[in-house]
């Protein structure tokens, strides 16, 4: 029936166009609504600028960017090691009865939802900074642990088909030439699905930058210009998250444009994560 | 068999359509409804944005009673409300400060008080702070308890965020927010661990034995896990506000030009009614006890 086809063809092709239409009218709403406060303050004065005071007509979101960029980079700082590491014993060197009981745990840890994450870093890991170094508690370091362990399962699952892939004879031909099973490991098989991890590591690195939630509840908001691990910070999800509710006018179109700049931050990633080579040894 | 697949794919289409077009009826039905519902009355309101959210919900739940009365709330700042509402340009203006002697003469019509708690955590042996202090504290110039007689320890100032009602009235009313020029400027410490919500305040000086926040008086007293200190020696309690011996409170008023008739004056009856008082209550202290 070659109606049906059509049908069934055209029924398909508009799922696809809606979905990109999303895209198009989610990009097109952000920037409409924020390019006035953007062109108003200047694109440079807008993401240099030291102060936020949305009420005075201040818009400047440098603090948060650095937020951003610190607590996403602390939590690679913390989380590449493990969830590299978890990839490599999953796909190497666990036995599959263990490997079982490790790989449903893992993907309960993707199913927690972020403010179940919020609500464990603000009544222990919050509580706990604050008893080790004698602060508020609320800081980059808060922020880089939760998100961590938020994006463990990413670069997990990732990383350990990336392993899995590497052809058998790479890992034996190593052998061969009497080199040590870690050897193969470290020498081989993991600079062979380097890419792989890579493109792991950075849609890690887009979850942790679009977090919200849960950097808003251990990250302490403050606008101030971050000074060390132990400052609180305030990140560009958490600076919309956190006033959008009462903003209005001006300072609403504010936070937009702070999604702006955030929509940039993100593209540029998925653009880098899209040049990555995808097959095994490039 | 196919021609039957056919019928399926077409009525998953029609049906499809049909819910779109759906979304779009409940509208016309209310247009016409309106239209139905006898004359149409319009109420103009204007003034405090510490006000307009609650008026905003009052006249929703009014709307839901009297269908044919649209009421159009708008902000601008106390200031233009008592301005407007003594121009006669709106029906009703809305101020969340006593009137000054020079503009009393409107009809005033008190719906709600807004009473803000200062909060710190129960382990915290300070239990008085004057408004002098508060702000000291809020500005980032008194920065540790033992400044002000308590235990040493930096203090974490925790605050809401910018545009928050509370943080609002908050800083206007310790003085936090200061006039520079004919402009007003939140001094606010940069320092201050913002919360987006009442709960996450009271939960962060909950956890923190050095933590100060505040919090609005009808979450704070409900809450056991944090301690309402007094403010220049008056304790935080319905009682107090309601004497207005306590300082960190405000009114919320209502005012007209003339005594009210009509539309008008059915809202101002619905909002100082059981039902509308209820709605007050949710978020503010009742007009009276």
């Amino acid at each position: 029936m070659k109606t049906y086809e059509r049908i069934i063809q055209l029924f398909l092709f508009l799922c696809a166009l809606i979905a990109v239409l999303g895209v198009i009218l989610i990009t097109f709403f952000i920037v409409k609504e924020g390019w006035p406060v953007i062109q108003k303050v200047g694109f440079f004065n807008f993401i240099l600028g030291k102060q936020w005071a949305p009420t005075q007509q201040i818009y400047g979101i440098y603090p948060m960017i650095l937020g951003s960029v610190y607590a996403t980079v602390g939590a690679l700082i913390l989380g590449v090691p493990i969830g590299v590491g978890c990839a490599v014993f999953l796909a190497e060197i666990a036995k599959p009865r263990i490997a079982n009981i490790i790989r449903p745990g893992i993907e309960l840890l993707a199913g927690i939802p972020s403010v179940v994450y919020g609500l464990y870093g603000l009544v222990v890991i919050v509580p706990f900074i604050r008893k080790v170094f004698h602060n508020q508690g609320f800081s980059i370091l808060a922020g880089s642990i939760i998100l961590a362990i938020m994006i463990l399962p990413t670069i997990i699952n990732i990383s350990e088909s990336a392993i899995r892939s590497v052809p058998r004879d790479y890992k034996e031909a190593s052998l061969a030439l009497g080199g040590s099973h870690w050897q193969a490991i470290y020498k081989v098989i993991v600079p062979a699905a380097r890419s792989g991890i890579m493109s792991g590591i950075i849609l890690g690195m887009g979850r942790a930058i679009g977090e919200t939630m849960a950097i808003i509840m251990i990250t302490g908001n403050s606008t101030l210009m971050p000074e060390s691990i132990l400052s609180p910070i305030r990140t560009l999800t958490g600076n919309i998250g956190i006033e959008m509710g009462y903003a209005s006018g001006e300072h609403q179109q504010a936070l937009f444009a702070t999604g702006v700049i955030l929509f940039i931050f993100i593209m540029i990633l998925n653009v880098v994560a899209n040049l990555m080579p995808k097959r095994v040894g490039e | 068999m196919k021609s039957k697949r056919v019928l399926a794919v077409v009525m998953v289409l029609v049906l499809a359509v049909a819910a779109f077009t759906a979304c779009a009826r409940p509208t016309e039905d209310n247009q016409n409804g309106t239209a139905q519902g006898g004359e149409k009355q319009n109420i103009t309101i204007n003034g405090s944005t510490s006000v307009q959210p609650l008026v905003e919900e009052l006249a929703k739940a009014f709307k839901s009673k009297k269908p044919n009365v649209t009421i159009d709330v708008q902000g601008g700042g106390s200031g233009v409300g008592i301005k407007s509402a003594n121009d006669g340009v709106v029906d009703i203006g809305m101020s969340s400060r006593e009137l000054k002697a020079e503009e009393k003469g409107l009809k005033e019509f008190k719906i709600a008080i807004d009473g803000i708690s200062v909060i710190v955590n129960p382990a915290n042996g300070v239990t008085n702070l004057t408004l002098e202090q508060i702000k000291k504290i809020y500005i980032g110039e008194i920065t540790d308890w033992s400044q002000i007689g308590g235990a040493a320890g930096k203090i974490t100032v925790v605050t809401r965020e910018e545009g928050s009602g509370t943080r609002g009235a908050f800083i206007e009313l310790t003085g936090v927010e200061m006039k520079e020029g004919d402009k007003k400027i939140d001094k606010t410490t940069a320092t201050a661990i913002t919360q987006g919500s009442t709960g996450a305040v009271m939960t962060t000086v909950a956890s923190d034995p050095n933590g100060i926040g505040y919090a609005s008086f009808g979450a704070a007293a409900e809450n056991t896990a944090i301690k309402m200190i007094s403010v220049e020696n008056v304790q935080t309690s319905a009682e107090n506000i309601y004497a207005g011996t306590y300082k960190i409170s405000r009114p919320f008023l209502m005012l007209t030009k003339e005594e009210p008739v009509g539309a008008v004056k059915e809202f101002i009856d619905f909002i100082l009614s059981a039902e509308g008082q209820e709605v007050v209550s949710k978020h503010y202290l009742k007009a009276n006890k």
